[in-house]
């Protein structure tokens, strides 16, 4: 399985809370563009069989292949909050970044043709519009080190009660 | 104009060409959207008194209003045509992505005449049309057909409406299927296998915007957050299967056939019973924060690996009423009706049908011979390996399947003629459509509710279970108020089906149910989504021109008010078991009911409407065609 590379806060998806409802995508396409349409979202959903269903944002990495791949040097990282920035005077939507990602975190814009990716809404002031409004609690802004602070908790738990 | 492009696409299978029509926002006003706006397409455009298999009878879907956007359980869809189970309106919703693809796609509604010469795929890539060759899927399910559509286009975004194996060989009752869900009841499915429709697929690219979206939002917000309170916790914990055990405490659980009310191994069916050994995961239609599919697999036995979504309808007709107490044989019922596309109401209200009839010595091992069982075999209340079969041969109408694939109006209809038996005495429809779960002679109110049904028995059209469950009138007798329950309950319905929204959000624009409680928010709703200014009185109207336009369409197709009736049994054989045995609805009271109910909707006593009633309504048109 593929996990995270990154010391940064990123989103993520508990796939066993996620109902593939989809309200994610709504949501990140109303806040980024102020219309709904899944195909400009920056966080996507996907369900492969009936009951597996995730959603993927941008996470963050270090040393992201995106970046890398970028041949204009259109990418840069915001040292600061790992944020991915993209600046649309360099980007020429040749999608070479789409092929680096290995979490498929990346799409195009269909109307203007350049990359667009999650910038954990850093202009909104209640943060991620996604985790906000998701109604399973499913996504959270998190870290690795978090994750596996929790692993661990869940671990202790299940040993501890047996259940 | 917002939550509309004001158009509606044309296709017509025999040319293979396509025209748009434009529509006037008076007109959206009028009909809305969803099963209102599908019977209003279904009226302007069918050829009246066709075949329901002919060319004429065109298949018309409309889209929800807040489809796409992120009102709570908007992503909804109606589909209309003149049903082959009834011969009169077929109307049915279905939930998910396709709605708000075919939003994006800008088109409000479909018309797809005519029939093809060979099978298609016929896709809406936005603006373009394409008539795609469908041979390469013929045979697949209805996951399956999905799966390989959208591989061939390379797009998960592409969503498609299909039928199954069942619908390509004309199964009556066959279902219209989109990603996991149905447009069930009435025989869609068969209309499409008549035009040798395998599949709809639509992709949609464009955004969509609202008049007034900081409203909107907040709404939405708001009602998404209610949702995981507990005005939904019976649909998001166990689902509608817990009422297996509610119903049969009040001996309304169709057992055996609708012969008794209580089932002896109701807890073995239950939805408590599901949650404990079967359940997998529980899923959401997109736009939906609920999340009431409880997907339930089988782990042991002949029928491991099927998988499906259970609830109630489903689970009462292939498990108690067919007398079944090994939920893993009930699972695979619905897994095999899902997968070949067709209804599993109707399935197991059919395969009752097929056990009683061979319990009463009617048909003997001798009918059931097929290919799996060559020296046939015996299809006895409880015996599950038996009703599978059966719907394998109703799905590939082999042997006797044949004579079932037709439902129970026409198969008894077909024994009868053949062999001199009186099995329509247990044939248990309205209007040729399978009745649902819920046993109407413990349920006067309801009786009435279900015998004036426009899509004949059917539970999700009218509410009038209602007042009857919850004690707010005496369910055994009648009187002379439950006219007006069942007009008002029926209404009620209609306007969540023309939105449509699904009827589990009900409770969570205020807490109260009720149009007090839910009208004021959904007028809210619609006009941040339009801009226009609706209030509670222009939503108590959608349900009533929407109930309206489904019975003139009746109406000119030849209804008369024999056609309000209940199944014979519900007249004449008394439950003999549980708190609702020894009653009966006699014909009588029946008759009465029909006076009070038309005299409720301002009808005349036959039924009829009025023309003045019909202008009232701002239906001119209809008026001069149907109005006395």
């Amino acid at each position: 399985m593929v996990t995270s590379t990154s010391k940064y806060q990123y989103i993520t998806c508990d796939p066993q809370k996620c109902i593939g409802c989809q309200i994610c995508e709504y949501v990140c396409s109303y806040t980024k563009t102020g219309e709904y349409n899944t195909y400009r979202s920056r966080i996507r959903t996907v369900r492969v069989e009936e009951v597996l269903m995730t959603a993927v944002a941008c996470r963050t990495c270090e040393n992201a292949p995106c970046i890398i791949a970028c041949t204009r040097d259109a990418l840069t990282q915001d040292p600061e909050t790992g944020v991915i920035r993209v600046d649309a005077d360099r980007c020429d939507g040749c999608a070479w970044c789409i092929e680096a990602c290995d979490f498929g975190a990346i799409s195009i814009n269909p109307l203007t043709k350049l990359a667009e990716i999650c910038d954990q809404c850093e202009d909104e002031a209640d943060g991620p519009q996604c985790v906000k409004w998701c109604p399973k609690e499913a996504l959270e802004l998190t870290t690795p080190d978090r994750r596996a602070q929790r692993a661990r908790h869940k671990l202790a738990t299940e040993d501890l009660l047996g259940s | 104009m917002y939550g509309y492009s004001g158009r509606i696409l044309h296709i017509d299978l025999t040319d293979r060409k396509t025209w748009v029509e434009k529509k006037p926002e008076s007109w959206y006003k009028m009909y809305i959207g969803g099963v209102s706006m599908a019977s209003r397409l279904l009226w302007e455009n069918i050829e009246v008194g066709c075949d329901p298999l002919s060319p004429g009878n065109p298949i018309c879907i409309a889209n929800g209003i807040f489809a796409g956007t992120p009102v709570p359980v908007g992503g909804k869809y109606g589909l209309a045509s003149k049903s082959p189970l009834t011969g009169f309106i077929g109307d049915s919703l279905s939930g998910s992505w396709f709605s708000i693809a075919l939003k994006r796609a800008t088109w409000d509604g479909l018309v797809i005449h005519g029939a093809s010469e060979s099978w298609v795929n016929v896709f809406v890539d936005d603006e373009r049309v394409q008539f795609r060759d469908a041979t390469q899927l013929l045979g697949l399910d209805t996951f399956e057909t999905e799966e390989a559509i959208r591989e061939e286009m390379g797009d998960d975004q592409v969503r498609s409406a299909t039928i199954g194996p069942s619908g390509e060989n004309m199964v009556r009752y066959a279902n219209v299927t989109n990603d996991g869900r149905q447009a069930g009841r009435t025989g869609h499915g068969m209309v499409w296998g008549s035009k040798k429709l395998k599949a709809l697929s639509v992709r949609g690219t464009h955004g969509v915007t609202v008049a007034d979206p900081d409203t909107l939002m907040q709404l939405s917000f708001d009602i998404t957050q209610a949702a995981q309170g507990p005005h939904t916790s019976k649909y998001r914990l166990l689902g509608t299967a817990t009422n297996v055990l509610n119903m049969n405490r009040l001996g309304l659980l169709p057992t055996r056939n609708f012969q008794e009310g209580v089932f002896e191994d109701a807890e073995l069916v239950s939805g408590e019973y599901l949650d404990a050994h079967h359940k997998v995961k529980i899923i959401a239609c997109a736009q939906c924060p609920i999340a009431c599919e409880q997907m339930s697999a089988v782990k042991t036995g002949p029928y491991t690996g099927a998988m499906t979504g259970i609830e109630y309808e489903c689970l009462f007709s292939n498990g108690p009423n067919c007398g079944i107490n090994d939920m893993r044989a009930v699972i695979k019922l619905i897994d095999l009706c899902d997968r070949s596309g067709m209804d599993a109401m109707s399935n197991g209200v059919i395969v009752s049908w097929t056990m009683e009839t061979f319990e009463r010595g009617v048909f003997t091992k001798e009918d059931f011979k097929c290919k799996k069982y060559p020296e046939g075999f015996e299809p006895y209340f409880g015996n599950g390996e038996a009703a599978v079969t059966l719907t394998e041969m109703i799905r590939d109408r082999e042997g006797i399947g044949n004579i079932l694939a037709e439902g129970t109006r026409r198969a008894s209809a077909q024994i009868d003629a053949e062999r001199g038996t009186e099995t329509y005495k247990w044939a248990m429809n309205i209007k040729g459509l399978e009745n649902p779960g819920y046993d109407a002679r413990g349920l006067k109110t309801f009786s009435v509710g279900l015998a004036v049904g426009t899509r004949g028995g059917c539970h999700n059209r009218t509410a009038a279970y209602d007042p009857d469950i919850k004690g707010r009138v005496d369910r055994f007798s009648i009187d002379d108020t439950r006219g007006k329950l069942a007009r008002s309950t029926e209404e009620y319905a209609a306007v969540y089906d023309t939105l449509p929204l699904c009827k589990f959000i009900r409770r969570c624009f205020t807490g109260k149910a009720d149009r007090a409680g839910a009208w004021p928010t959904i007028a809210k709703l619609i006009n941040a989504t339009t801009g226009w200014d609706y209030d509670y009185d222009d939503v108590e109207l959608i349900g009533e021109r929407a109930h309206t336009i489904k019975k003139a369409f009746n109406i000119r197709e030849g209804w008369t008010r024999a056609d309000d009736h209940l199944p014979y049994r519900w007249h004449h054989d008394p439950m003999t078991k549980g708190p609702s045995a020894g009653h009966v609805v006699t014909e009588e009271e029946l008759e009465y009911l029909k006076d009070l109910y038309y005299e409720a909707k301002g009808w005349t006593n036959d039924g009829l409407i009025p023309k003045q009633k019909l202008i009232d309504l701002g239906m001119d048109d209809v008026a001069e065609e149907i109005g006395v």
